[in-house]
């Protein structure tokens, strides 16, 4: 809502306050104001000039040479380029050595060889908005409507002194949608009374009645339906006054009659519609919902498909109005219009919110009807447009109006006590404090026996509960004056739970092991996660994305981790390694009705080097043990008893990829990047890993014991194995631990050799292994006894030989 | 004989004063006493001394025998010394030039803040509360005071699943889940950070996904000075103490009265500049007393309970710590970015 400083003067008295000051009080007591606009401040000396002469430019086709009379001596030469500039105009003049916006200086120029002192102004030059320009000046210069003295100041006259204030209003307060709600405002913030315009109406003896008709068929959708019936006006051009005050508020002056009905729309708030009665088809006003496909064509000349959750103004035949939205083509005024209907009316706000939301139309009148406009201003501001009509555009006002009025116009009633006031602040007010408060506001109260009685004006449609009236008070006491205290709670234990430390937990190992954490978007699309889960997968989709790349819900966060890696290879960096630990989203249905399953991961890529050290030349490629070495690290962490078993799944290298199994359910799995996969997204040898979080901070460990240093000393023995290629680590350290029992107390790999002295297919695996007895000191022969027992075993269940020393 | 001796000590001492390494030390030691020397030769050629000669002569070889020996130990011991001195010489290395880099990660500027602020809370006795980033109508819009159709909804543009699923727009869904957890008894005392999205084109100040914090405490006796109480002690705790604060009345429709809650701007002290858009204040968070319609869906009777809601976007207060610019680098993941919070 806009509003123009000047207009807002003529409701309160705002003198000893500046726009500035004004905003800043609006703001903080509840109406934020988001801008304070000078209107003419980069205009200066703009006078009004009578055009007296105006010729042809001798060289110049387009141009004209006009003199210009502004009190002077001796009128000005201008050279004009308007092609609607003419003898006799009043306009404005920008002077030499005067400004205008955009940094224009006025000089004295010679324009193909004719001298210029000065400019004529078109409303744009002069900072004015395209769109509130009026038709007639919008391609050329402005020239006053009425009489101005040449040489008086055209800045004042054409409003430009003015300051404009751009409120930002929260929904609830849609009672600032006009001059006279925003002038009750700042009355109760500066405890000032507020002055309400005058409308004189010079009735005949005639009634509208006499002339027009009017019924309602839906009376929940349209409580109360005037028509107000003016004959005889004059269309014309509106006098500046009202010209400017419309401009100023962002709205494009027309004709009297319609300027009127928008005038009193931002002044009142509440719609109004004038139609032409000779145009209207029929002398009775029928509302009605619409029939189901009924169609009607705007005065913006845009044809609507209604359907009967619509309402209409018809004239017994067909619509008119689409109700509370606009007009109809038909009956608009127009130049030659000369009888009108004047409709003030009240509209259901959810029959014209659903009109707005199914049409996409939306209007000055339909979103106050939405909000909900005042009962008690419908007919006042139909009074007013029609004592404004009758001043400007001359006519007969007929008495009374053609009315339909089943409209309830009882003021609510809240009943709230000192003590719920001042326990929901922490404040301290007395019963007066309150009733001044409620004073300022204008809402009429009284105590009883302790009970405050607060009669709600209905303009402030957003009060009807005890909490409101405490906004009430809270808002214009001031926030800045109610104390600062803590809760009287009980003291409570604040802290992390056990699975939040966890995960802060794993994040400082992975920042520590050189991950840089990495943050995606939920919102993907399936071809993205194609190539690790399959497209046919069912997954949850936004309904009406707002484009294709943001689709549907993540399943895995490795095509994401994977974009992050491709984005920094592209800017040059090689090696990198991100993690992200988020949410996935899973569903098994193929339509989502459901809340999906949401499961924390915890996904890592890897590209490029590991180690690396520049000037000493070393240089460690991220490998598969590499990544399943910060996984083995995330497991110890969370004292996750987990195996690797070798396995085969989309997207990766099927020689190279493990899952991850705990308590006999995978958990994650790691792997590399299948070549393919990693061409799609521009990488060259990646990493990666995925783990379902969840299950693995719900299979973590119990606390850690302690286990006693052993007292006896350990004996080791190292032992190469040859075995065939396909035996893998983990059955031979099976076969180790197994047959070792007890006194084996580590079996570790330290060291894989296949080559030239090693038979081809086969593998030398060497492992260190500890034996220890914790009760006493171990003989050479109970070792030796153990270790020929494991290695016989090793022999039989693997075909493992010992490698020759 | 005697003065043979004396010349032999004076070669030899010579001799030793001369050798610059262990080796040509240890030739003179075998020159001068060795079995095959010429002091073990006069030695044995005492026999054809005179009895009272050859105790003088024999203690004379003794005394010229050890000093020499002494000689050679403390040559040696100056040659030892010379040759580490040489060795530490050849091992010198280039101290400036860089050394090994420890390999470090960086944690994401939206986790450092979102765990600052959960750390500032906690120690306020707040827990810390989760839910699900797919909501229903229900719990996201209905139990918060927005039933269908009404026009605040308006002010969230919403990702829709169906008709009744969404993603979340708000942190906001927690507060209800929370008190209904609690069963209609207070304390309540939580925050819940989390992912919220909505319809918004990604630009310099605009994303479809962010991240916000929602704080909620449920009691008896709950006030507005609380509220202000519990702000101004976090706005100290997180921004420093000189901070100031200002409550501003707003609108949300779950919370009545609500709250914009205003701090200094830091940068200009609260005089006015670009940052702050001239007002020396930077709106950091929305807020205000839970609704009653609010409190009776989530279990707790209004007439008894009372509380106060709070949100927050994880965003802002990054961007405003670090002077990050464009809310799009936070999740663009780009090394050059994440990097610089090495050391955070
Ligand atoms: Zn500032």
């Amino acid at each position: 809502m806009l509003i123009s400083y000047q207009w807002l003067s003529n409701y309160v008295d705002i003198s000893d306050i500046t726009p500035q000051q004004l905003a800043d009080e609006l703001t903080l007591h509840g109406v934020e104001v988001d801008a304070v606009e000078e209107l003419g401040s980069e205009v200066k000396s703009l006078t009004v000039g009578k055009v007296l002469s105006c010729d042809q430019h001798p060289d110049a086709d387009k141009l004209k040479v006009c003199r210009v009379d502004v009190a002077e001596e001796e009128p000005l030469q201008i050279v004009c380029g308007a092609p609607n500039v003419a003898e006799g105009q009043l306009v404005a003049v920008a002077r030499v050595g005067g400004r205008l916006p955009g940094g224009v200086k006025i000089k004295k120029a010679k324009l193909r060889g004719q001298r210029s002192e000065g400019m004529i102004c078109s409303l744009q030059e002069l900072g004015f908005e395209g769109k509130v320009v009026p038709k007639k000046y919008s391609e050329g210069i402005f020239a006053f409507p009425e009489n101005r003295e040449p040489g008086s100041d055209a800045k004042e006259a054409l409003g430009l002194n003015d300051t404009v204030l751009e409120l930002d209003l929260t929904p609830n307060r849609s009672d600032c949608l006009s001059m006279l709600g925003t002038a009750y405002e700042i009355a109760a913030v500066l405890g000032r009374q507020v002055k309400l315009p005058d409308a004189p109406v010079t009735v005949s003896a005639k009634k509208a009645s006499e002339v027009v008709k009017v019924t309602v068929e839906d009376k929940e959708a349209n409580p109360y339906y005037g028509a107000g019936m003016i004959q005889g006006v004059t269309i014309k051009e509106s006098p500046l006054w009202l010209q400017t005050a419309l401009m100023a508020s962002g709205v494009r002056p027309l004709n009297n009659v319609v300027d009127v009905t928008n005038y009193v729309l931002l002044e009142y708030g509440q719609p109004l519609h004038a139609f032409d009665f000779d145009r209207f088809g029929s002398d009775e006003v029928v509302v009605r919902k619409a029939y189901s496909e009924e169609k009607m064509v705007t005065l913006d000349g845009e044809e609507l498909l209604l359907s009967d959750s619509h309402l209409v103004i018809t004239n017994g035949k067909e619509p008119t109005a689409l109700a509370g939205v606009m007009g109809g083509a038909t009956s608009e005024v127009e130049n030659d219009t000369s009888n009108l209907l004047l409709e003030a009316a009240y509209f259901n706000p959810s029959v014209v919110r659903q009109a707005q939301r199914d049409l996409s139309i939306r209007s000055d009148s339909s979103i106050r009807f939405e909000k909900g406009v005042d009962p008690n201003g419908v007919v006042p501001a139909g009074r007013r447009a029609a004592s404004l009509i009758q001043q400007l555009a001359g006519g007969e006002v007929l008495d009374e109006t053609a009315e339909f009025d089943e409209l309830d116009r009882s003021e609510k009633i809240v009943r709230i006590t000192l003590g719920r006031i001042n326990s929901s602040l922490g404040t301290d007010l007395s019963a007066e404090n309150v009733l001044s408060i409620m004073d300022r506001l204008q809402f009429k109260a009284e105590e009883e026996e302790g009970e405050f009685i607060i009669h709600v004006p209905t303009r402030r449609q957003d009060i009807s509960i005890e909490p409101d009236i405490v906004e009430e008070v809270a808002r214009l006491y001031g926030y800045d004056n109610i104390p600062v205290t803590l809760p009287n709670t009980p003291s409570t234990q604040g802290g992390l739970s056990e699975k939040q430390k966890q995960k802060r937990k794993i994040r400082r190992y992975l920042e520590s092991s050189g991950l840089h954490e990495a943050v995606s978007y939920s919102l993907t699309t399936k071809e993205k996660e194609a190539a690790f889960i399959g497209a046919e997968q069912a997954r949850v989709a936004v309904a009406l994305p707002m484009s294709e790349e943001r689709s549907t819900l993540r399943t895995t966060l490795v095509p994401h981790l994977l974009d992050a890696l491709s984005h920094n290879r592209n800017r040059n960096r090689y090696n990198l390694s991100l993690y992200e630990m988020g949410s996935v989203f899973h569903t098994e249905e193929e339509n989502v009705s459901v809340q999906p399953q949401e499961e924390t991961h915890l996904a890592g890529a890897f590209m490029g080097l590991w180690e690396q050290h520049a000037w000493q030349g070393e240089k460690k490629a991220v490998d598969f043990f590499v990544v399943k070495g910060v996984v083995e690290g995330i497991l110890a962490e969370l004292q996750v008893v987990a195996g690797f078993e070798k396995t085969e799944k989309p997207g990766l290298h099927p020689g190279r990829t493990a899952s991850v199994v705990a308590d006999g359910e995978e958990v994650g799995w790691i792997g590399q990047l299948h070549p393919s996969t990693a061409k799609q997204w521009s990488l060259p040898e990646t990493y990666v890993f995925e783990l379902n979080l969840m299950k693995l901070l719900e299979s973590g460990g119990d606390e850690m014991r302690y286990r006693p240093i052993p007292r006896y000393p350990a004996v080791d023995r190292d032992i190469a194995l040859v075995v065939d290629h396909e035996v893998s680590a983990r059955e031979l350290e099976a076969v180790i631990r197994e047959t070792g029992g007890e006194l084996l107390t580590r079996a570790d790999v330290f060291d894989l050799y296949e080559g030239e002295h090693v038979e081809a297919g086969k593998k030398s695996v060497a492992f260190s292994l500890r034996y220890l007895n914790t009760e006493k000191t171990l003989t050479e022969e109970e070792v030796t006894l153990v270790h020929s027992q494991v290695l016989k075993a090793l022999e039989e269940k693997t075909g493992a030989v010992l490698r020759a020393q | 004989m005697l003065e043979r001796l004396q010349e032999l000590h004076g070669e030899a001492a010579a001799k030793i004063e001369e050798a610059n390494t262990l080796d040509e030390l240890q030739q003179v030691r075998v020159a001068y006493l060795g079995k095959k020397g010429p002091i073990t030769e006069v030695m044995k050629s005492m026999g054809k001394l005179s009895k009272e000669e050859r105790p003088v002569v024999g203690q004379k070889a003794n005394e010229v025998r050890e000093n020499l020996q002494q000689l050679i130990e403390q040559k040696e011991s100056v040659l030892e010394q010379a040759a580490v001195t040489e060795q530490l010489k050849k091992e010198s290395i280039d101290v400036t030039l860089p050394g090994r880099p420890v390999k470090k990660g960086s944690r994401h500027p939206l986790t450092s803040v979102v765990e600052r602020i959960e750390d500032v809370f906690t120690g306020m006795g707040f827990q810390v509360a989760e839910g699900p980033e797919v909501e229903t109508d229900y719990y996201n819009f209905e139990s918060l005071n927005l039933p269908k159709h009404h026009p605040a909804r308006d002010m969230q543009d919403t990702f829709f699943i169906t008709s009744d699923l969404l993603l979340r727009t708000q942190t906001s869904p927690v507060q209800v889940r929370t008190m209904e957890k609690h069963e209609g008894r207070g304390p309540v005392k939580i925050i819940c950070p989390g992912k919220v999205y909505r319809r918004d084109e990604d630009d310099a100040t605009h994303s479809h996904q962010f991240m916000q914090i929602e704080g909620l405490v449920v009691d008896e006796g709950i006030r507005m000075s609380d509220l202000k109480g519990i702000f101004e002690a976090f706005v100290k705790s997180y921004f420093g103490e000189d901070r100031k604060i200002r409550l501003r009345p707003s609108f949300f429709p779950f919370t009545e009265p609500s709250a914009e809650l205003d701090i200094s701007c830091a940068l200009c002290g609260g005089e006015g500049c670009r940052t702050c858009k001239g007002t020396g204040w930077i709106e950091v968070l929305g807020a205000g007393m839970v609704h009653p319609n609010v409190l009776e869906m989530g279990g707790f009777d209004p007439e008894k309970y009372s509380g106060f809601a709070f949100g927050m976007g994880v965003e802002r207060f990054a961007m405003l710590k670090y002077g990050i610019d464009d809310i799009r680098h936070f999740y663009t993941n780009d090394a050059r970015f994440l990097e610089q919070f090495t050391r955070e």
